[in-house]
């Protein structure tokens, strides 16, 4: 296939950045997007100009660094995959392609398709966990025995990889479909409910504070979500927010 | 040097416990006037800053991720060992441990693996603690599976996920530290250098990858957490940014370098599609507890196969040749990693591949789901003999079982699997090989500390599956934060290291040097260009099948690759900005040194153990005829390599293992 790129390039933070068009050609349809992007890497090194930066690591869909916006949609027209698991066989030959990054003010782009998803962790920082020691003396794994279906929903939210096309996704760049997957994990297990009120307080309050929108239940976000979490995450998360509120 | 394993006196059963009363303590006051560097945030790095930190300690943690969530351990996917017994089915503390140094071919420390076959249980009991969500049977305990290479299911895991799981787990407990102010975070950070005081490692030099800006952190200790170094072969089932720099700089300075030639060469990956290839997927070992791998009997079948005449689920079974069933009835298709992949190897090289690059077997699921379907439709009362019904029913247990791992090949291959079997061949995924390190996790140089994939020590020549995972937790959590302490109850008077010294200002230009080599190099080939040349020395040398004659080259061309390197490498851009060629012309460079050690220490070991497989050591006839060929009277030690300026200079120091508890035997899996 020979297709038309526009890619998003910005030399750092401060530059304004633009769309800049490059060809690339006789590509395989059993590429990936990425291998994609290599090819076209390869030719810019090769003439001596600065190959396009992005974000990518595993390569497999689940460290959730990789984040394009592909033609409009966060990781591309494929749905349930990352921007690494899309292939070139979901594009037709002279295809024209548009690559942006993931666009929020919470996401401030770093260099090209790169953006700084730092918020992300500090929303973590500040309630994303149970604070129990990590000495290993703690009760036996089989003691609390917890109902198969809060455990299947539990993992489901748990499978969230923070990639952050939620909040690409959102008309209001909202990541409640990411704090909601969080918060949704622990609350639906017995070992999250004694930090429940302090932890729905604090990473929703530290959430505004990164300066994400709010939700009007578009849905986009779970359209968008590589990994299918489910919006009843939000509305879960909402129900923990009311709860706590009430608790003071 | 003479090496020391530090291995505690006693009966095996014994020793962890002993070690642990008589070690010197840090009182939590002083604790506070410590710091700890932990580079890697992986499960063993991840799991050591959380515990360090919880203890007092101040911790620096470094990844070169944009978060430490997004370390390689997130990919696993089948799931972690543990002797809890749960099953009743006969495990034990010591089968886990037997099963661990059988499966690693008796090439591993005796005590080291005791100790985590002894720390198992605990991990699993942590990680529920922490909200890890481990699937679940419907009476609310925990499920397991099995796993290769053992006769119980000792498996817990998270549906295809578990290695996401349980990393998640561990940034948890460190985003609780975090939140506390006692690890300092550095994302997008890498490690370029160690720098020893006094013979002591006391601190590293750091690129940040977003500015370039050269940083020099001090520390009381240092922690490499840092993984293994699978991507020596270019393409294999690790993250594109892995890397052996940490590790090797730690060996430049001093820490010697164990068994660098186990190379673990996993059985289910999905095959190469072709030359834009930049990395393989594994598909989890766990599928082998219900898919089963076979080539067609007859070569007729399988150029049928190949021009699409014939399609593979018509092929009538008694055509067909489930191999590892065939030539391994005890374990079938559960047979331990190299052993499987060997097999794979030789049905391929005999010409009965099943793609057009003739590199591909089949694993196939259609009797498995026609066996949940069967247990599905008695178990509701549903018609047995309505054969869309069965297969329907059948489809969705699989679909529970293993989901993604099935949607994750219908998205690269794009076929489906549950309707024709997949296509799967093995692939480089992990090194059992590593940083020497003694029983405590130090390495040769006092302070530095190694731990999970990075270190040498409890797989031996062949890690089992699931185990890779229990190691990263069972070192982070559990044994180094003790073995630590002892070493630093020494510096409980020492106060902050300074960096405004000598010992930095000589390692960070030594850094900057190389830096500015670089950018300012005018080549005319890029680092991919190089890194694939040398994947393809090494998988085509140094790969699954090794001779005097390939090892032999393959150090000659690496060298002479490496050369060429240096002279024609082009980077573009500059140090100070974000420059993703400079940092992969870093970690080029160190593969290139790696690689050429890893085959020197192939060569040396003139036998086949575990994932290292020499064609002039095998069985020439009875039983194991063709199997691998072990030589415990010659070869039962650990190649430790010394570092002295080229790879063919390196020293060899052999650490002799010793047998007490288990008795030394041909592995045999028939």
């Amino acid at each position: 296939m020979n297709l038309t790129l526009k890619i998003w390039r910005q030399k750092n933070a401060n530059d304004k950045g633009q769309l800049v068009d490059y060809k690339v050609t006789d590509i395989s349809p059993d590429m990936s997007f990425l291998e994609m992007l290599d090819v076209l890497n390869e030719q810019l090194i090769n003439k001596g100009d600065e190959p396009v930066a992005f974000d990518h690591d595993c390569r497999e869909g689940i460290c959730g660094m990789c984040s394009l916006y592909i033609n409009g949609e966060a990781h591309g027209p494929d749905r349930g995959v990352t921007t690494c698991q899309l292939h070139m066989r979901m594009f037709k030959d002279g295809d024209t392609i548009y690559i942006e990054p993931f666009r929020a003010a919470a996401f401030p782009v770093i260099k090209d398709l790169i953006v700084d998803r730092t918020s992300f962790d500090r929303i973590q920082h500040a309630g994303g966990f149970i604070s129990v020691n990590t000495s290993g003396n703690t009760i036996d794994a089989n003691a609390i025995p917890i109902n198969k279906q809060d455990a299947d929903t539990a993992f489901e939210a748990a499978t969230c990889i923070g990639c952050g096309a939620c909040v690409a996704s959102c008309k209001n760049s909202s990541a409640m479909l990411f704090v909601g997957a969080k918060v949704s994990q622990f609350a639906l297990l017995p070992q999250g409910q004694v930090e429940a009120t302090d932890r729905v307080l604090n990473m929703v309050k530290q959430m505004d504070d990164e300066g994400f929108g709010n939700c009007t239940n578009t849905g986009a976000c779970e359209v968008e979500c590589p990994k299918g979490i489910s919006l009843e995450n939000i509305a879960r998360m909402n129900q923990e927010y009311l709860k706590a509120s009430l608790k003071g | 040097m003479a090496l020391d394993s530090k291995t505690p006196e006693g009966p095996i059963a014994d020793k962890w416990t002993n070690y642990k009363n008589h070690i010197d303590l840090v009182n939590p006051a002083n604790k506070r006037n410590i710091d700890v560097i932990v580079v890697g945030t992986g499960l063993a790095g991840g799991s050591a800053a959380a515990t360090l930190a919880e203890l007092g300690y101040n911790v620096k943690a470094f990844c070169f991720q944009d978060s430490p969530r997004r370390a390689h351990s997130i990919a696993a996917q089948g799931g972690i060992n543990a002797a809890k017994n749960y099953q009743g089915d006969g495990d034990s503390t010591y089968r886990l441990f037997y099963d661990t140094v059988k499966g690693g071919d008796y090439r591993s420390r005796e005590a080291n693996v005791y100790r985590l076959a002894e720390v198992s249980a605990n991990i699993i009991d942590q990680c529920v603690a922490q909200g890890v969500p481990f699937a679940r049977e419907y009476g609310g305990l925990l499920d397991n599976r099995s796993f290769g290479g053992v006769l119980v299911s000792r498996t817990f895991y998270a549906a295809g996920q578990t290695g996401q799981q349980l990393l998640l787990g561990a940034y948890s407990a460190m985003n609780r530290q975090i939140g506390r102010g006692k690890i300092k975070m550095y994302n997008r950070h890498e490690m370029l250098d160690i720098v020893k005081v006094d013979g002591k490692a006391r601190g590293i030099i750091t690129r940040n990858l977003i500015t370039g800006e050269i940083e020099r952190h001090s520390a009381h200790a240092v922690v490499l957490g840092t993984g293994g170094y699978g991507n020596v072969f270019f393409l294999s089932t690790n993250a594109m940014g892995s890397n052996v720099t940490a590790a090797w700089k730690a060996h430049k300075r001093g820490a010697y370098f164990a068994n660098p030639c186990y190379t673990q060469i996993h059985p289910t990956c999905i095959p190469v599609s072709g030359d834009h290839q930049s990395k393989l997927t594994l598909m989890s070992e766990s599928l082998r507890n219900d898919g089963r791998i076979w080539v067609p009997k007859h070569m007729k079948d399988v150029e049928a196969i190949k021009n699409g005449t014939l399609k593979p689920k018509d092929l009538k079974e008694e055509d067909r040749d489930y191999y590892l069933e065939r030539r391994y009835p005890a374990f079938g298709n559960l047979v331990p990693r190299d052993v499987a992949s060997r097999a794979a190897k030789e049905r391929c090289d005999a010409g009965y591949g099943v793609n057009a690059t003739g590199e591909a077997v089949f694993l196939d699921f259609a009797s498995a789901i026609q066996r949940y379907g069967k247990e599905t439709a008695h178990v509701k009362g549903l018609d047995e003999n309505d054969a869309v019904l069965i297969k329907k029913l059948g489809q969705e247990v699989v679909k529970n079982k293993y989901g993604n791992l099935f949607q994750m090949y219908e998205k690269i291959v794009d076929q489906d699997p549950y309707n024709t079997p997949m296509m799967i061949y093995p692939a480089v995924h992990y090194t059992m090989g590593g940083i020497w390190v003694d029983y405590n996790l130090m390495t040769t140089v006092p302070g530095l500390y190694c731990i999970g994939e990075a270190n040498f020590s409890d797989h031996g020549a062949n890690r089992l599956g699931a185990s890779a995972l229990m190691q990263g937790l069972a070192d982070g959590y559990f044994v180094l934060p003790y073995t630590i302490g002892d070493y630093l109850s020494d510096d409980i008077r020492t106060g902050q290291i300074s960096t405004d010294t000598k010992e930095f200002d000589d390692v960070e230009k030594e850094v900057r040097e190389k830096i500015d080599f670089f950018v300012n190099n005018d080549g005319s080939h890029s680092v991919d260009y190089f890194h694939k040349k040398l994947g393809k020395i090494m998988w085509n040398k140094v790969g699954m099948s090794r001779n005097i004659k390939g090892l032999t080259e393959a150090i000659s061309e690496i060298k002479a690759l490496r050369e060429q390197f240096w002279k024609e490498v082009k980077v573009p851009g500059a140090n100070e900005e974000y420059n993703e060629e400079l940092a992969k012309a870093g970690r080029v460079a160190d593969f290139l040194e790696l690689g050429e050690l890893f085959a020197k220490d192939a060569l040396n070991r003139e036998e086949s153990c575990g994932g290292h497989f020499r064609e002039d050591a095998v069985e020439l006839d009875g039983e194991q005829k063709g199997e691998a060929k072990r030589d415990d009277e010659n070869f039962a030690y650990v190649s430790a390599w010394e570092y002295k300026g080229e790879p063919s200079d390196a020293i060899l120091h052999k650490e002799q293992l010793e047998f007490k508890d288990i008795e030394l035997k041909q592995r045999s899996y028939k």
